[in-house]
């Protein structure tokens, strides 16, 4: 695998489009430190950005990269290489290149800007997001064949989980106004990953104190010690599971 | 002019008539190798009027009752050490001055709430240039006229609020003056309960464990130019009428339930150049009605204010609001209040006829924070993208957050204050 | 060498293999012919495992390949059509497919030499001509001496000098003894390489037979005529 990961790597990084992206965060995260007065509302603003960008970017250029590895996975398959590795190689390059990029871009003015306790928790966070959308990149590029399709797809998921779950999320609380329904709600928002995320570093933030009894509860669940284990193990979850999936349906996939 | 020669001779006379039937008075001094070397002693052997003069040293007399008008002077700030078992200073009567001491580990029983001072029944005691360390309460006054506590250091280190008394804490009392105090670690910073035509000005209340300050059915009063830091729940007035509130500033009083300021029950008050900064919430404002509130500073709270829907007649004007989550909010639909040309950060207007307030009226209420006082779990999707997106359409199309909550003539640039 | 046992393949509705079963023996030519849409392609990429047969087993050297890819190492395979990533050039496809074998015998250069592939090392891969795509695909079929090798239309688009090239080198390999594997369309091509035909349609095999044998039986001078007579007189 590493043979191949080489390959892979070597492949990301002569596409110019990571080191845009990297050097867009960069661009995106000094000036917002440099233009806010203060380094907390910067540090919102970043959040903002890693929150939408990293994962819509992680998304998109991992499921076109998959299609475009097309040729790549066929000359391989080919010969004596193990499918799962093949396609563990370029989940494992393209996680790669997207934290190496994010942590460089984003990562290096959050510990400048910040202090390290949450720039350590943001740089965590936003590792985990992209590898967790470069999953799901796998898994909605290896549903369809169609190049426009899984790309359509990809997007799909990223308004979801970027958008659609929050309004859902918003109208249940409409809907069970009258219940006690804070934890279910918790619990709920677990489930989305960029929620989660973004729960997590809000209540290492001053703004916490204004989640309120639902922040308290959520605090309890995912903000103590073994909260936080929690939390990183259901984020981790959501980079196994698509990706153990696609790999099942790669390996019985016709090329 | 005539007139106020005259009273002057008047005054003098008096003077020399009370010197006359009093004899001169003395000074006695207090301490290793001086006349006397017990406060008690020296009391017991003073008259009204003398002055008592106590050396550096540690004293543990147990209760000292003061019970004649007699001047207590510190020199060096000798201890005066309650051993946590006594109240330390009870004044019992009138015309009593206590300076420059060092007065510490007041009695701890919650039944006669013991101080390190206690004034009881009495007038123009001043209190002045102490220190006051580890005591249950600091200075606490009951049935106090025309009292004055002036620059004194109080500081209390205990975690549980049952277990802390007050910095200065008054009760049943009138004309009061706390001026200059710094006071960390009580329960409460300031307490005032059913006092009234006092003043609080310049003093520092910071990292007490309840509020800076607590003013409860104390008519009549006014708090000038106090600083309120990081205590656990901020400011709270309650039950009050006509007070006035100027240039305080209430800074950092982050948590879930502290407040810059709570206003309970409150009406017809005055509240100018005061500066909110970093609060859960500035201003919230609970039942309260005709306050006038201008040339404020709200700046990078939660809430900048919480106006609950049964607060009426209220006047916002000439404020700034600049980097606070919320401007405003409030919890229901109908609003009696009226907002006038106040500076938000978050205005998008224009101006056109350049007279510095902006052509469109400006609805400090956003969606969001209708939402979160309606529902207050959907906090939790704070900073989520569809929020940002609500919003946004909500500034475009207003449908949801209610029409009369409007400030008509915002002002393009903030005031500075 | 490569035993084919009730291979079947759908595509949706589409029976690309219909219970197929071949014997395919070492030091055999083995021509694989029918016409187009008959399952072909599909039957090599099931050998090669690519395609992944719904029914069957195909045993390599007495091994199931079902969940084996070692086997791969002896099987050289040229594409139809070969596609490879459009951003690397010619040599680095090379080094990158050596990385992957690690193969530590002797390779064989010869097509690498004859089709002087030296000169074009830093040409990318999308800027190539169907020839020269061609005819990387068969360096990197010969390149590790492999016992089978299996060639999807190997002629096709090549000049008619590399195509001699290429011819005289599957005879080569076919001297040493390699199970050879050849679709094409022109049957002329194949005349005076091959020994045996397999002659599918809709996924079925239709024939399977010595060159020698099928001449003799249709009484035809070549393949070709032999096969059109077969097809006519329909007993098949």
């Amino acid at each position: 695998m590493i043979r191949i990961l080489k390959y892979v790597a070597l492949d990301i990084l002569k596409n110019k489009i990571i080191i845009a992206y990297a050097i867009m965060l960069a661009l995106f995260s000094w000036s917002s430190f440099g233009l806010e007065d203060n380094a907390s509302k910067g540090l919102l603003t970043v959040l903002n950005i890693v929150l939408l960008t990293v994962p819509l970017m992680s998304i998109l250029f991992a499921t076109i990269y998959i299609y475009n590895s097309g040729e790549f996975i066929e000359l391989l398959v080919s010969h004596p290489v193990k499918r799962s590795k093949i396609w563990k190689a370029l989940f494992t390059g393209l996680s790669v290149s997207m934290i190496a990029a994010y942590v460089i871009g984003a990562g290096i003015p959050l510990l400048i800007f910040t202090n390290w306790d949450i720039a350590l928790m943001m740089i965590a966070v936003g590792s985990l997001l992209s590898v967790i959308f470069v999953a799901l990149a796998f898994l909605s590029s290896i549903i369809t064949r169609d190049k426009a399709k899984g790309i359509g797809t990809s997007i799909m998921l990223w308004l979801y989980f970027a958008l659609l779950f929050d309004g859902l999320v918003l109208f249940l609380f409409f809907q069970f106004a009258d219940y006690p329904i804070e934890k279910v709600i918790v619990f709920l928002s677990a489930l989305s990953p960029i929620d989660l995320s973004r729960i997590l570093i809000l209540l290492r933030l001053d703004v916490s104190a204004m989640l309120g009894y639902t922040g308290a509860v959520f605090k309890n669940s995912f903000g103590s010690d073994w909260g936080l284990v929690v939390s990183f193990l259901l984020l981790s979850l959501w980079i196994l599971l698509p990706f153990y999936i696609s790999l099942r349906k790669f390996r019985k996939k016709d090329l | 002019m005539k007139c106020s020669i005259i009273k002057y001779c008047f005054l003098l006379f008096i003077t020399c008539l009370f010197t006359n039937e009093y004899g001169y008075a003395t000074t006695i001094y207090v301490g290793k190798n001086k006349a006397y070397a017990q406060i008690k002693k020296a009391l017991a052997a003073s008259k009204n009027g003398d002055t008592i003069m106590v050396t550096s040293g540690l004293y543990k007399e147990g209760n000292i009752i003061i019970d004649k008008s007699v001047v207590l002077l510190g020199e060096n700030y000798p201890i005066l050490d309650g051993e946590l078992k006594h109240e330390i200073l009870s004044i019992k009567s009138s015309n009593v001055s206590i300076n420059g001491f060092r007065i510490q580990n007041s009695g701890r029983t919650t039944m006669s709430d013991p101080g390190g001072i206690k004034i009881y029944d009495a007038k123009n005691v001043t209190i002045e240039k102490n220190i006051l360390i580890n005591n249950y309460f600091g200075i606490y006054l009951q049935y106090a006229v025309n009292c004055v506590i002036k620059n004194n250091v109080i500081s209390a280190s205990q975690k549980e609020e049952n277990r802390s008394g007050n910095g200065v804490h008054c009760w049943k009392s009138d004309s009061l003056q706390v001026i200059g105090n710094k006071i960390e670690g009580h329960r409460d910073g300031i307490y005032f309960e059913f006092v009234t035509h006092s003043v609080i000005w310049r003093n520092i209340a910071k990292y007490n464990l309840r509020y800076g300050l607590h003013f409860m059915f104390s008519h009549n009063n006014a708090y000038i130019t106090n600083y309120f830091k990081n205590n656990g729940a901020g400011v709270a007035v309650m039950f009050t009428k006509k007070v006035t509130m100027m240039n305080n500033t209430f800074e950092e009083n982050w948590g879930d339930a502290a407040y810059g300021v709570l206003f309970k029950e409150l009406s017809d008050c005055y509240l100018s150049g005061n500066r909110f900064i970093r609060n859960t919430t500035g201003i919230f404002l609970d039942g309260s009605n005709r306050i006038k509130a201008e040339r404020n500073l709200f700046l990078n709270n939660g809430w900048g204010m919480r106006l609950q829907a049964n607060c009426m007649d209220n006047l916002i004007a000439h404020n700034d609001f600049i980097g606070n989550t919320f401007d405003v909010t409030t919890n229901g639909s109908l609003t009696l209040n009226e907002f006038y040309q106040n500076y938000w950060d978050k205005y998008e207007g224009y101006d056109l006829d350049k007279d510095k307030v902006g052509d469109v009226p400006y609805h400090p209420l956003s969606l969001y924070a209708v939402i979160v006082e309606k529902n207050p779990p959907a906090m939790l999707l704070y900073r989520s993208f569809m929020i940002s997106l609500l919003d946004k359409s909500e500034k475009i199309l207003p449908s949801l957050t209610p029409e009369n909550f409007i400030d008509n003539k915002p002002r393009m640039s903030p005031y500075n204050l | 060498m490569i035993e084919v046992k009730n291979i079947s393949k759908n595509f949706g509705k589409l029976k690309a293999l219909d219970n197929l079963n071949l014997q395919l023996n070492k030091g055999e030519c083995i021509a694989l012919i029918g016409p187009n849409g008959c399952g072909k392609t599909t039957l090599i990429k099931a050998i090669l495992g690519m395609v992944l047969p719904s029914g069957g087993d195909i045993i390599f050297d007495g091994k199931n390949i079902k969940d084996n890819t070692e086997y791969r190492a002896n099987i050289g395979y040229m594409p139809q059509i070969g596609r490879y990533p459009e951003n690397m050039s010619i040599g680095q496809v090379l080094d990158m497919i050596k990385g992957i074998r690690n193969h530590s015998q002797q390779l064989d250069t010869d097509l690498y030499e004859q089709f002087a592939l030296a000169k074009m090392l830093d040409k990318k891969m999308r800027t190539l001509s169907g020839g020269t795509t061609q005819k990387v695909s068969a360096t990197l079929a010969f390149l590790f001496k492999p016992q089978v090798l299996i060639l999807d239309e190997p002629t096709a688009g090549l000049d008619p000098i590399a195509s001699e090239i290429l011819k005289a080198k599957i005879i080569e390999a076919k001297n040493n003894g390699c199970l050879i594997l050849i679709t094409s369309h022109l049957l002329s091509e194949l005349e005076d390489i091959v020994s045996q035909i397999i002659f599918m349609q809709e996924g079925q095999l239709i024939l399977h037979k010595n060159v020698e044998d099928l001449k003799t039986t249709t009484g035809q001078q070549t393949i070709a005529r032999s096969i059109v007579h077969l097809l006519k007189t329909a007993t098949v």
